[in-house]
């Protein structure tokens, strides 16, 4: 109760709120979480015996194994001849090990020439403070574009797979377990509305910063992807499709890896045959330095942002 | 810099656009932009192959403006850029062969990805042809095993998913492998790059340290590669996964998707761990052990399979088990024999898959043999493209086959202790593939009376035809003109050193 209010006005306050919580006289999830009782899974004796009356007919059918001695016999042997062999390779490969030169020794054959002059000259040649970055972007641009492309073909793959029609996917929509899970929970979307744009800036910082300091484009592309996931999964899939949807998806998908391949084409083709490119590295330290480093960075972010959210999409509901 | 040194970077990149940009397009589209690609990367290969045999020695290229040990590089060569233009031709007439299949037995709104892994695969399998980084070979074995995936699944039924499974686990096993094989390489000799991985090793061999686990090394990255290309005790994934699948994916698996594999082995022989080292290892017999008990079973499972298709992949594990029996001889004629081989079982077991389906299109799609009965009749085409590619495989003259066997044999003879069970199991190898060959032949030209089945008239499959005939022609070309073949692998092998 309130002194200065009325008590309409009051219900409306916060503080109203608070105490009403305080005392736990209303449960906060009703009127707020829509939630649809899920309906119980009836048993029936029936079903049970018709189940374990059709496995025993395939079991009998495949294995035989009344009277089939040998083939338990035999799958027998396979468990154990299976174990055996792990067993075995662990041995000897754990035995090989103990004939590897020694970590950290400095006579160690990897200390040779290839890792001196990343981390004498790295600095000067690439213009990341980051050397690792440096390395993967720089020094071997080419595997790392291979790399980007092993997370394009793997999202094809699993649209394959999982990739519903429209139709289906509108069916599928009322079918599907996703209605008995609760919507528009409010703790969920309290939590997100104030983490996600934190995550999401987390994220391009990560990805601008690759060549000063630890992340890049793999690292920070994982958090915009986690970001973007909080935020479908708090507000559901309508929600993130306003700004999200499959046509921007492919869009970013195909401007990053194509910007991709024209920086790094550009890049091998002038080098391999001698012509000076005209990247300038920038200074050691500031942002926009490291010369191919940030616009890669930038498209490696992206790629994989995508290719995480397309992956969640893709599981949960069969389309972007 | 001559400006052919560029085509096979060039090549590469150009493949992975393609597939990125087909990644936005229609289905209709993103074929065109296959069929234009793989011609372009065919004609730039045969100007890089014009170009190397007219210098008489192999280019490096680096791939950025830091020259390797430190940067990426990749090398092309007599036998790369020969590997490069017949992947080429052979996927575009899979594809050719496949299409019209192609559109009955996948989603519409999913064929557009189909085009996507192709372009993809072909830039894995040329990246795996002419790269000199062990690293770089990696990440493409990752994309094309998983584009292997992709093109066996992408025909959604129980089956193809089941046979996708089980190779993703064993092709992945085999990943593992090679990686664990490619860290302790670099352990023992701090480089990825082949040609100084090879003078590490030979140092580190003549100082005699480390033997051990460069052994170990062998013996990994051998396997790994075996259990990819399906070599026999491990090829239990590769029935269903030919035998299921589209036919223009079984057909490039079969011919190109493997033999990626095999190469890179030769590769990894000759060039990175050296010919004379690879060979003291004894590593080598066991692979031609395998080869040879492949060469056996593999036939023996084709005899008793009653599946066309399944039967044609069985086939494979024989024909892989020849390629590792002529890499585990030992000897310079031996390799070029598998080579040789390599080039022959892709051009024929291409045209035995496409003309597969051919028959059993005209026998309401059942595979099985009884119903195939007068096939070849009801679609003559396919018949005779069957038979050239049964007589072809078990090994008849004008065919490329009779040459493989005929180079594994002269090889054989070079080798005295390897010689007797080399020749006998061929010989052995030979009869069992006339049996399940000559059978299937006779199954599909034996008249039947009052078939329930139409015959199909040239009108409707003309693609198709024209892919059957330049297989053909493919297969006596190889066949008849063999020996500059030859000539361009041994000039390819003595360039690799």
């Amino acid at each position: 109760m309130s002194k200065l209010k009325p008590q309409g006005e009051y219900e409306k306050t916060r503080a109203f709120r608070f105490f009403r919580w305080l005392s736990g006289s209303k449960d906060p999830y009703v009127g707020e979480v829509e939630m649809q009782p899920q309906k119980e899974f009836e048993v029936q004796e029936t079903t049970i015996l018709e189940r374990m009356f059709e496995q025993q007919m395939v079991r009998n059918k495949v294995y035989d194994v009344k009277n089939n001695k040998t083939l338990t016999i035999f799958n027998k042997i396979y468990i154990a001849a299976a174990i055996f062999f792990c067993i075995a390779l662990t041995a000897l490969l754990l035995d090989t090990v103990s004939y590897l030169p020694r970590t950290g020794n400095s006579a160690n054959p990897d200390n040779n020439v290839v890792s001196k002059r990343y981390i004498e000259q790295g600095l000067q040649e690439t213009g990341a403070l980051n050397i690792v970055t440096g390395m993967i972007l720089t020094y071997r641009a080419f595997d790392t574009f291979g790399e980007t492309n092993v997370l394009f073909i793997a999202t094809c793959c699993v649209m394959i797979l999982l990739m519903l029609d429209e139709k289906l996917l509108k069916e599928k929509e009322e079918m599907s377990d996703r209605r008995f899970e609760p919507k528009d929970d409010t703790i969920l979307q309290g939590t997100a509305f104030v983490l996600c744009p934190f995550i999401f800036i987390f994220g391009i910082y990560v990805i601008l910063n690759g060549q000063l300091s630890p992340g890049g484009g793999f690292s920070g592309g994982a958090i915009l992807g986690a970001g973007l996931i909080l935020y479908t999964s708090a507000f559901g899939f309508h929600k993130t499709q306003r700004f999200f949807n499959e046509l921007i998806y492919k869009i970013a998908k195909i401007t990053a890896l194509c910007m991709y391949g024209i920086v790094g084409s550009y890049f091998y083709i002038t080098g391999a045959n001698g012509i000076e490119n005209h990247i300038p590295l920038g200074i050691p330290g500031h942002i926009l330095s490291g010369g191919i480093i940030l616009p890669i960075d930038i498209c490696v972010g992206v790629e994989v942002a995508c290719t995480m959210y397309a992956f969640y999409a893709l599981f949960r509901r069969g389309g972007l | 810099m001559n400006i052919v040194r560029n085509f096979p970077a060039v090549s590469i990149l150009l493949c992975l656009f393609a597939g990125i940009i087909s990644s936005g397009l229609k289905k209709k589209m993103a074929g065109y932009v296959n069929t234009v690609l793989i011609s372009i990367v065919g004609l730039l290969s045969i100007s890089t192959l014009f170009y190397v045999l007219s210098t008489g020695e192999a280019f490096v290229y680096v791939m950025g403006k830091f020259p390797a040990p430190w940067g990426n590089e990749i090398r092309a060569g007599v036998l790369e850029a020969f590997m490069a233009l017949f992947f080429c031709i052979i996927m575009l007439l899979s594809l050719f062969g496949g299409r019209k299949k192609l559109t009955d037995e996948v989603e519409e709104g999913k064929t557009f990805l189909y085009y996507v892994l192709m372009d993809l695969l072909l830039a894995s399998l040329l990246a795996l042809v002419y790269t000199n980084d062990l690293f770089t070979a990696y990440v493409f074995v990752e994309i094309n095993t998983i584009a292997a995936c992709g093109l066996i699944m992408i025909r959604q039924n129980g089956r193809t998913i089941e046979a996708a499974a089980r190779y993703m686990i064993m092709s992945l096993l085999g990943s593992g492998l090679l990686l664990m094989g490619l860290c302790m390489l670099y352990d023992l000799t701090g480089h990825l790059l082949m040609s100084n991985i090879k003078e590490q090793v030979a140092f580190v061999y003549a100082s005699g340290e480390y033997r051990i686990p460069l052994l170990v090394t062998i013996a990994l990255l051998s396997v790994g590669l075996a259990i990819k290309s399906a070599l026999f005790p491990f090829h239990a994934w590769l029935p269903d996964a030919y035998g299921y699948s589209t036919v223009s994916s079984a057909a490039v698996l079969s011919s190109l998707v493997s033999k990626g594999y095999i190469f890179l082995l030769i590769k990894i022989i000759y060039r990175v761990i050296g010919f004379e080292i690879f060979y003291e290892s004894r590593i080598v017999d066991a692979l031609f052990a395998f080869g040879l008990m492949g060469m056996i079973f593999g036939s023996i499972s084709a005899i008793r399979e009653n599946d066309i298709r399944r039967m044609i992949a069985f086939s494979s594990v024989a024909q892989i088990g020849y390629i590792y029996m002529g890499i585990g001889m030992g000897t310079q004629a031996g390799m070029e024999a598998s080579i040789f081989h390599i080039l022959s079982h892709a051009a024929t077991k291409s045209l035995l898959f496409v003309a597969a389906i051919g028959l059993t299109d005209v026998s309401g799609g059942s595979r099985q043999f009884i119903e195939l009965t007068g096939s070849g009749y009801r679609n003559k085409w396919a018949g005779v493209a069957f038979t050239v590619g049964s007589l072809s495989m078990v090994g008849v003259p004008l065919f490329s086959g009779f040459v493989s066997k005929l180079l594994f044999a002269q090889a054989a003879v070079q080798n005295d202790i390897k010689m007797l069970p080399a020749l006998i199991v061929l010989g052995i190898s030979t009869i069992l593939n006339a049996i399940y060959f000559m059978k299937t032949v006779i199954r599909i030209y034996t008249p039947l009376e009052d078939s329930k089945y139409g015959s199909i008239t040239f009108k409707n499959m003309k693609l198709y035809v024209a892919a059957l005939v330049c297989f053909i022609i493919l297969n006596v070309a190889l066949g008849v003109s063999s020996q500059p073949i030859v000539d361009l692998i041994g000039q390819g092998l003595a360039m690799f050193s």
